[in-house]
């Protein structure tokens, strides 16, 4: 389970304003999955570009993921 | 032990890498090419289910957020020379967000400010030549929603009723007095598949027998109403903010903390994640059913609308419309004491 950064080595996600971590090699959704959000409410920007589901997160990633639902 | 290999992700269309993927459509699709589609599809679904045609005058309710920012990009890209209209509704961050301010209304950059500092910025990328009309409801009214609502009936705890009952009237008579044709708001797949759940599950057939994508005026002088985005999901539309590199309001409205609405959504993208499509099907096989299979036909009452005497407005009852009583209300508890 990804848990809040603290290796520089590793894949940052941030949602919202929490911060997680993932293993390089795991897809986007995979790790979207593993901290508990639907991959339907999130998108994926890395580097300011946004990136599909199926890529492959490498070491030293910085995913910002996007919640797509607002409530209103 | 060799690497799993994961094949890169392409554009339909071109060699480019995708930037999404619509499993509801099996199409995947680079930047460009995917604002082309949403382009092209916005104007198929205008021109399919009759909202507007290109000499008609159109208004788009813009709030800060991706739908409407989206929708009002789209519309000037389609070549419609639209205009905006923003309602200053005085909200701000809520309580927790300033913790010297009990009230909701936090001082400074609020909610509405960010919302309203986001379509200018949206205006001015785009050259300045856009007409935005701005009503801020304290300057007309007398109160922000949130005050106003602490003294009223309608939402001490959540002030989203009187802030829909607000919206609506200010819409319709920017719309009618700017002689509008048509009132544009950015509500997208997943708004009109969480209501329409909302209203299969209380059965509330009256509102399921109005809601569509095109309202026709209830009333003389007052303009159609639309939802040329009813077909995307709120998904593609935020990616298509990112796309385009329009900038918007990422925060929720403070009041609209667990909301029914976004409940309702989350049900449906975990059915949505199993059935691709599901959303979508839900949504247009109830249309399907009212438009071929006449469901709901007898429950579509036709009201006989009066006319507000004091703002011109379509009303139920006789004498002043609700907004007008509501808004008198308000401003007589805040009144200071005469004695």
């Amino acid at each position: 389970m990804p848990q809040p950064a603290d290796n520089p080595s590793a894949v940052t996600l941030t949602y919202r304003r929490e911060t997680f971590t993932a293993r390089p090699g795991m897809t986007v959704r995979k790790a979207v999955e593993q901290i508990g959000l639907n991959p339907e409410s999130v998108l994926a920007v890395r580097d300011g570009q946004l990136i599909t589901d199926e890529v492959v997160l490498e070491s030293g990633d910085r995913v910002k993921l996007v919640a797509t639902i607002s409530g209103g | 032990m060799t690497a799993k290999r994961y094949p890169l992700m392409l554009c339909r269309h071109c060699d480019a890498k995708a930037v999404i993927n619509m499993r509801q459509h099996k199409l995947a699709l680079c930047g460009p090419h995917y604002v082309d589609w949403v382009h092209k599809q916005t104007a198929r679904f205008i021109d399919e289910y009759g909202m507007f045609a290109p000499e008609d005058r159109v208004l788009v309710a813009v709030s800060g957020g991706k739908d409407s920012l989206a929708l009002w990009d789209i519309l000037l890209a389609l070549g419609y020379p639209a205009d905006g209209l923003y309602i200053g509704l005085g909200i701000g961050w809520g309580i927790g967000h300033n913790p010297d301010d009990d009230t909701g209304e936090s001082e400074g950059q609020g909610y509405s400010d960010t919302s309203y500092g986001y379509i200018q910025d949206f205006v001015q990328a785009r050259g300045g030549d856009q007409t935005l009309h701005v009503v801020d409801v304290a300057e007309e009214f007398g109160a922000t929603i949130p005050a106003a609502a602490r003294v009223t009936n309608r939402g001490r705890e959540k002030p989203c009723s009187l802030c829909g009952l607000t919206k609506r009237h200010i819409m319709n008579r920017v719309a009618r007095d700017g002689g509008y044709d048509v009132l544009a708001t950015g509500h997208n797949l997943d708004d009109e598949a969480a209501v329409l759940l909302g209203n299969t599950l209380q059965w509330s057939v009256d509102y399921l027998a109005r809601q569509g994508p095109v309202m026709p005026p209830s009333h003389p002088g007052l303009a159609r109403k639309v939802k040329p985005l009813f077909r995307f999901y709120e998904r593609e539309m935020a990616a298509y903010a990112i796309v385009r590199g329009i900038d918007y309001i990422y925060e929720e409205c403070p009041f609209a903390t667990g909301a029914t609405t976004a409940r309702y959504k989350d049900m449906l993208n975990n059915l949505e994640l199993s059935s691709p499509g599901i959303k979508l099907q839900f949504y247009l096989r109830f249309l399907k059913a009212k438009k071929v299979n006449n469901l709901f036909e007898n429950a579509h009452r036709t009201l006989d609308l009066l006319t507000c005497p004091t703002c011109g407005q379509p009303t139920t009852n006789p004498g002043e419309c609700t907004f007008c009583r509501t808004w008198d209300r308000v401003r007589d508890r805040l009144a200071p004491s005469r004695t």
